[in-house]
């Protein structure tokens, strides 16, 4: 029998290790696992790699982490908020290093780990300083970046419902990274507001197979969990 | 002498009304958010963000948001009827596909060639952010930049050649800016339209970079 549900998000991220490389989803503050994170400070693994769109507002989620002194380097497309200070400050004193990708190279990057791809060709960032140090091509007459898939030990994402395989649906924009990070990591965690009976989510509305998911744990949401 | 320019409004409003009916568009944050609020009546107009939406409304009225539904900016939004949703790989598809008609971008500079800097001013101990303005800047058919004219001292922004960190090269098709519509050709910058008030040797003096008059 597969059951993929587990009781706590305590539970859900005991295995993460030191040095590990953790995807976790969210655009801004919509979409993040908050309580996994949360989580995750609790249990204390550090010199994490983590990739995130962002790095973090004020001090919730991905930015409590990285006060908390987990992550050795942080790879994401828009670290810069009106409230990233934590990062901000981390960053100028040279304690995090900083992997900065163009936003859909990020997400084809963590695609291409989930789809065996190694590494492709894309045209964004072609003349750019994000492209220096890169092997490129003339493809079909256009300039070309080879970028590598980004594979990763661990995701935690966040969806609406989940059924005991681990099959996955999400509310509108929270779905984000979700699916492409689910697909990426050898071990996924997802946390989801509410879980269904098996047969109870309609095959043709599934976002994420259960294949992708190794835990669900449910986190009941709170009234403002997703502001800012 | 007066310094006639177009207000931020005004420039939003001459990039909603060239845009054609059918279209699907991505705005980029800041100003060119603007532009939502100027697309004419009877136009099917489909709003792309990056972060999964197509069918992108304005800003929700008071009490009427959902958390779970923001824009590019992080700012809460609406969809309307035919909206779709999906992921960000997706999302990103969509846009280095070239599926997207048109987006409309700020910029810091743009050069003659239609490169385009608009991510970093390259400041030592600034913190950097490149977000999705690469994907667009290479991936949309056509790329309209929305800046003012000049920077605060009086800079020129259009350029022979960028001197800021580049987000693309010869990406950009359009510039709009609060003196004056330029086309990017393979012949170098066209202004097609100017600011009431302001000469065209007036114009080319604001522009660092030759300037052909469209009009003549």
């Amino acid at each position: 029998m597969i059951n993929r549900i587990v009781d706590s998000p305590e539970a859900a991220v005991a295995d993460i290790f030191d040095g590990a490389t953790v995807l976790i989803g969210g655009f801004g503050g919509v979409g993040v696992p908050n309580e996994l994170i949360d989580a995750l400070i609790a249990q204390g693994a550090r010199d994490l790699t983590v990739v995130n769109n962002n790095a973090g507002n004020a001090e919730l989620g991905v930015a409590a982490l990285l006060k908390a002194g987990q992550v050795r380097k942080i790879v994401c497309s828009f670290p810069r908020q009106a409230d990233s200070y934590v990062f901000d400050g981390l960053y100028r004193s040279g304690k995090l290093e900083l992997e900065l990708v163009p936003q859909g190279t990020l997400a084809e990057r963590i695609r291409a780990a989930g789809a065996g791809i190694g590494a492709f060709f894309c045209p964004t960032g072609y003349g750019t300083p994000l492209a220096e140090g890169k092997e490129t091509r003339i493809i079909d007459g256009r300039g070309q970046v080879l970028e590598h898939a980004l594979h990763a030990d661990f995701a935690l994402v966040r969806a609406k419902l989940a059924d005991r395989w681990g099959n996955l649906t999400y509310s509108k924009t929270a779905r984000n990274f979700g699916p492409v990070m689910a697909a990426a990591a050898r071990c996924t965690i997802a946390q989801v507001d509410r879980i269904v009976e098996l047969g109870e989510l309609d095959p043709e509305t599934i976002v994420t197979p259960g294949i992708h998911v190794k835990r669900v744990v449910r986190v009941a949401p709170a009234a403002d969990a997703q502001a800012s | 002498m007066s310094n006639p320019r177009w207000s931020r409004d005004q420039i939003a409003a001459r990039i909603a009304n060239d845009i054609p009916d059918g279209s699907y568009v991505n705005l980029g944050i800041g100003a060119p958010t603007l532009v939502g609020n100027h697309l004419p009546e009877g136009r099917e107009i489909v709003l792309h963000s990056e972060n999964g939406i197509l069918g992108m409304g304005p800003a929700p009225g008071p009490g009427e948001g959902h958390p779970d539904l923001i824009n590019a900016g992080k700012q809460p939004v609406t969809q309307l009827v035919g909206a779709a949703f999906f992921h960000h790989a997706d999302s990103f598809a969509m846009m280095r596909g070239g599926h997207l008609d048109i987006c409309v971008l700020g910029a810091f500079q743009v050069a003659a060639s239609g490169d385009l800097a608009n991510w970093s001013t390259g400041e030592p101990g600034a913190v950097p952010a490149v977000g999705g303005a690469m994907d667009l800047a290479s991936g949309a058919r056509r790329v309209f930049v929305m800046m003012d004219h000049r920077t605060k001292s009086g800079e020129p922004k259009i350029v022979e050649r960028c001197t800021y960190p580049l987000t693309g090269v010869g990406c950009v098709s359009r510039i709009y800016t609060d003196l004056a519509v330029i086309d990017v050709t393979p012949e170098g910058l066209v202004a097609r339209d100017w600011v009431e008030g302001l000469s065209f040797d007036e114009l080319r003096e604001a522009t660092g970079a030759p300037l052909a008059d469209g009009r003549a």
